[in-house]
């Protein structure tokens, strides 16, 4: 994984509340055995008619949109199965953080392990950022803050951890295998 | 805390679960690590992490903690004369060929297709007798949290994460908060537990439940069979928690008895003394307590495009006007416009267009009596799917002759496996199409682009399909 310090660019916003795992990346594109392209499948049946061709309308179309890496949803953002094909399909489309008031657990553990950042906002900074699509926002992991549109910043919660692995592009596989003799010593009681 | 304050201070059931499997305790910088007892799998989720496993050069760590099946991406017609197995594309067999191929290469034990064992993950793990009280309990699917209904910690992991446990056994995790859910009362005839946790997550939301392990607890609670408790737990995830629990019981032991992987003779005996030390201490606190009273309770249906969007099926389409914050006025207009129901209408008497009793929710042999109950002696009006959630599930409804009131009904007795739950394996709806559904997910697509699902009991399902439209099972079974 890439250390990430900060990520800066225009906001795309879906202002759906409840954006599940499923409208993510639907179900009949996990049939894959690896993890590569399934950013064509993010948000495909919002973003394709049924023929396949892209709807004009749908906010990832728009030309405003190429380039941006973060998207700004409505509360609970996530929620529904454990696929980390959801967390693939965004990095791999160029997302890199997610801005919500709430996200499900499993996708922000999911999201974290993908170097994709869950930003967690109170609701009155939410609602500045859900009423001005494409306004150019910083997200700072060290200090964790978000520079808004008005030139405020608010401040998200982040895991000491999960804020050191993205910090320093590890991933969290390292350290369990560091653990082996506590695991060893925890299994030899039992 | 030393460990004699430790045993003094009265603990939830969750507590005492999480207490008893922290290898390493959490700190500020780094979250615990969790000891895992019971590593489920299947096809979809694991294919990426046997990858890492090679790239890495890393083995299973614990192949007998690790047990495998094939179920989202099966076909559930029957094998053909040649022996093949109709699969519905060429990626679903490569996805099945896949786990086999790992199963084979990291010896982990894999009861996939053509094994009498094989079935939906979370039917087929305690039938098995795996999931066992106390345990802990992973796997690369949200609905693992059903397990939770035999006193296991049981929750969803991703495929990262699936290859941390293949490795280490372990999991880094941050301990969740603790939410009760009080169930008073008792269930009126014809109401069950999947209308219970249908009417929860009505109430506390779809992300109510985010952060937190649930316990239900109460007199309504104690009063059902393994498999509404089974029940209740698959669909904690739904209301956002990572994990239901039920305490341990004598229905519980009952239940495991005689089990493949339970302990036998002694060996049982000395396994119940010990689950019957899990349930919550009298005195120990939750961070959060909701009481339920289900006196009243009516069959539920799902109206909307997430679980928390259902009525009792004598209610009417709810009135976006009514709703005064804008944010759940948009979401409850946006989810009427796909569903394509107008508001203040009944949800009695519409139309269905296929019936679904199956999945891991409701696929359990008590499941498919529900829906027997109903059909017997009736033709359906719509089509109607019936999978059994496991193979042994299946030849015990067929004992019983289930399978002949099914077919004389005019539904398809299709073989086991998560089917039209996700519409991975080719049974899926047709754009527009209404399907009642005993499963556990009502998303927009879920059950095929376009689909519109709407979930309830398998009585309910049963009652639609013999109608052809949104019925009152009640009606239907009584008198
Ligand atoms: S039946 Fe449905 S919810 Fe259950 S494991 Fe299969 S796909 Fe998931």
């Amino acid at each position: 994984m890439e250390p990430i310090r900060t990520i800066e660019s225009r906001t795309v916003v879906i202002p759906r509340e409840n954006i599940d795992t499923d409208q993510i990346i639907p179900g009949r594109f996990l049939k894959v055995t690896d993890k590569q392209g399934l950013g064509k499948a993010l948000f495909s049946d919002w973003r394709y008619d049924a023929d396949g061709k892209p709807r004009p309308e749908f906010v990832l179309n728009r030309p405003e949109a190429q380039g941006c890496t973060v998207l700004v949803a409505g509360d609970n953002f996530g929620c529904g199965s454990s696929r980390e094909h959801a967390p693939w399909a965004l990095v791999d489309a160029g997302i890199r953080a997610v801005v919500s008031t709430r996200v499900a657990d499993i996708f922000r553990n999911n999201a974290l392990k993908n170097g994709l950042v869950p930003v967690v906002l109170d609701p009155a900074s939410h609602a500045k950022l859900l009423a001005a699509p494409g306004a150019k926002v910083r997200i700072d992991i060290s200090s964790q803050t978000v520079t808004l549109p008005d030139g405020t910043t608010a401040s998200f919660p982040l895991d000491g951890f999960a804020k050191y692995c993205l910090l320093n592009g590890v991933d969290e596989l390292g350290f369990l295998l560091s653990q082996e003799e506590a695991i060893a010593a925890f299994e030899s009681k039992v | 805390m030393t460990a004699a304050t430790e045993a003094r201070r009265a603990r939830t059931l969750f507590e005492k679960v999480w207490d008893a499997h922290v290898v390493r305790a959490e700190t500020p910088e780094t979250p615990a690590v969790l000891y895992v007892d019971l590593h489920l799998m299947h096809e979809v989720t694991s294919p990426q992490a046997f990858s890492m496993l090679r790239e890495r050069g890393l083995q299973v760590r614990r192949r007998d903690r690790t047990l495998a099946t094939t179920d989202h991406s099966t076909p559930t017609l029957p094998r053909l004369p040649d022996g093949r197995w109709p699969f519905f594309d060429a990626q679903n067999a490569a996805q099945v060929a896949q786990i086999e191929r790992n199963a084979r290469d990291f010896g982990v034990e894999l009861h996939g297709l053509g094994d009498p064992q094989q079935g939906v993950v979370h039917v087929f793990g305690p039938e098995m007798g795996a999931t066992q009280p106390g345990m802990t309990v992973v796997c690369g699917d949200s609905h693992t949290a059903t397990h939770g209904a035999f006193g296991a910690l049981a929750f969803g992991i991703g495929t990262s994460e699936v290859g941390h446990v293949l490795a280490t056994q372990c999991l880094l995790q941050r301990k969740p908060r603790s939410l009760a859910i009080r169930v008073d009362g008792a269930l009126q005839p014809g109401v069950t537990a999947k209308d219970l946790i249908l009417a929860i997550i009505a109430q506390i939301g779809v992300g109510g439940g985010t952060g937190h392990v649930m316990e239900f607890t109460g007199p309504a609670v104690r009063a059902l069979t393994m498999e509404g408790r089974m029940t209740l737990c698959n669909m904690a995830i739904e209301g956002g928690a990572r994990a239901g629990m039920i305490a341990p019981d004598d229905t519980t032991f009952q239940w495991l008895a005689g089990k493949p992987r339970v302990p036998k003779g002694a060996a049982f005996d000395a396994a119940v003394a010990r689950w019957r030390a899990l349930p919550t201490d009298a005195g120990a606190t939750y961070d959060r307590e909701v009481t339920v009273d289900v006196s009243r309770l009516e069959p539920m249906v799902t109206f909307g495009t997430n679980p928390a969007q259902g009525i009792p099926v004598t209610g009417r389409i709810p009135e976006p006007g009514a709703e005064k914050d804008p944010a759940a006025r948009a979401t409850l207009e946006s989810a009427l416009r796909y569903m394509a129901l107008t508001p203040g209408e009944p949800i009695l008497g519409q139309r269905v267009d296929v019936v679904f009793v199956g999945s891991c929710t409701n696929g359990r042999l008590e499941d498919l009596r529900e829906a027997a109950k109903v059909m017997r002696g009736r033709k359906v009006k719509t089509r109607t799917l019936v999978v059994a959630g496991s193979h042994a599930v299946k030849q015990a409804a067929e004992a019983e002759g289930l399978d002949r009131i099914f077919r004389e009904a005019g539904a398809e007795w299709r073989e086991p496996g998560c089917s039209m739950c996700l519409a991975m394996n080719g049974d899926m709806l047709e754009p527009g199409q209404y399907c009642v559904s005993t499963s556990n997910r009502n998303f927009e697509g879920r059950q095929g682009p376009g689909g519109r699902t709407l979930l309830a009991s398998p009585a309910t399902a049963a009652a639609a399909a013999v109608s052809g439209a949104v019925a009152d099972p009640r009606r239907l079974v009584e008198g």
